[in-house]
Formats: structure tokens, C-alpha cells, sequence
């Protein structure tokens, strides 16, 4: 089991490495948006799998902050790209 | 080193969404460096990421229920907040990309018309 981890965490860790890339390339501003959102849903996986790798099971609400607050960035970034506001 | 004391089918069951969701989340986030346009690129890594990382957090939903001898209610919390919301800044990001006038593959059919006003 904790070799399955460690290989999960693997993945996951060449995966935020590609998200990396494109948030260095990306051609337009939205990509770095899409690729910063793909970051924070793999880094809450990240931390869910350290949990269960430690056997501490106290992580969940990093896990459940970082997924609040990524969501409202996205969206936050996201609406002054179309309103050029984010609360009008 | 932690003893996982665990029957061997729920380690099985366990460890296979594990493996599973991180692959569809790989296969996503390659999806996300490879693909040559902002349209396709936002298909990967919002559908494999939301399966992958719903895939990882009820293989930990399972573990921690067993480990704590009771339904863990703070993984499934996590799960819902992020299938509702994943959608949603998809959404959002599919429009600015439209507002921006961001260009399109040349063989995309039904392209909406792109050019200023």
C-alpha cells in the first residue's frame, strides 16, 4: 500500500511538473489561468495522498482551504478578464 | 513506517483507485502541455483532473473510513465541493477565452466569429 502511494504521488508529481510547463508558456493569459486552477486540483491530490502516506488524517482541511481558495481565484481572475471588474 | 492493518480486498480496492485516478489526472495534465489550442487544452485537465482526483479522494474516503471506524465525512466534503465547482471555473475560463477573441485550430467546425467589432 505504501508503495502504491509513493507511485501515485509519482504521477502526480510529473503532472504538476506539465502544468508547470505550460504556466511558463502558455501563450495567452488564460492558459496560465487553466494551468494555475490544474495545479491547485493536483496539489489538494498531493496532499491527500501525504495524509494517507503519514497515517495522520488531520489534512482534510488543508486539502478542503486549498480547493476554496483556488476556486475563487479562477474565478476571480476569470471575471476581470470578461468584465474588466470583478464585482461591478 | 506505518502498519496498515487492512483486509486485503479493501487494499486492493484501495490501491486500484489510487492508480487509476492518478493516471487519468497524468494523462490530463499531458493533455494540458500538449494540445495546440486553448479550446482542446480545456477539455484535459477539467474532466481527467475532476475524475482522477474524485478517484483518489474515494480511495482515501474508503481508507480513512476504515482507519477511523466510521464514515471519514470531511474526505466526502472535499469531493462534493469539488465536483460542483470544477464545472463552474471551467465555465468561467471558456468564456474569458471567448471575450479575449482567443484564436482556434484551423480545422475547428462552428467557430463563432472571432473577429472585432
Amino acid at each position: 500500500m505504501i508503495t502504491v502511494i509513493t507511485i501515485a504521488m509519482t504521477l502526480f508529481a510529473i503532472a504538476a511538473l506539465l502544468n508547470l510547463y505550460r504556466l511558463a508558456v502558455g501563450p495567452d493569459i488564460v492558459d496560465r489561468i487553466l494551468a494555475l486552477d490544474t495545479l491547485m486540483i493536483n496539489s489538494i491530490a498531493l496532499i491527500v495522498l501525504a495524509d494517507m502516506r503519514m497515517g495522520l488524517g488531520v489534512l482534510f482541511e488543508l486539502a478542503l482551504l486549498i480547493a476554496l481558495m483556488g476556486f475563487v481565484s479562477t474565478v476571480a481572475m476569470s471575471k476581470y478578464l470578461l468584465r474588466g471588474d470583478v464585482i461591478e | 513506517m506505518i502498519v496498515i492493518d487492512m483486509p486485503g480486498y479493501l487494499q486492493v480496492v484501495v490501491a486500484t483507485f489510487l492508480l487509476f485516478g492518478a493516471l487519468v489526472a497524468l494523462i490530463g495534465s499531458w493533455g494540458l502541455a500538449k494540445l495546440p489550442d486553448f479550446y482542446t487544452r480545456l477539455h484535459g485537465p477539467t474532466k481527467a483532473s475532476t475524475l482522477g482526483v474524485g478517484c483518489i479522494l474515494i480511495g482515501s474516503l474508503i481508507y480513512f473510513s476504515h482507519q477511523h471506524h466510521g464514515v471519514s465525512v470531511q474526505e466526502a466534503l472535499v469531493t462534493i465541493f469539488l465536483f460542483a465547482t470544477a464545472p463552474v471555473s471551467a465555465h468561467m475560463m471558456g468564456k474569458a477565452a471567448l471575450r479575449r477573441r482567443l484564436p482556434g485550430v484551423a480545422r475547428t467546425r462552428n467557430m463563432p466569429d472571432l473577429s472585432e467589432k
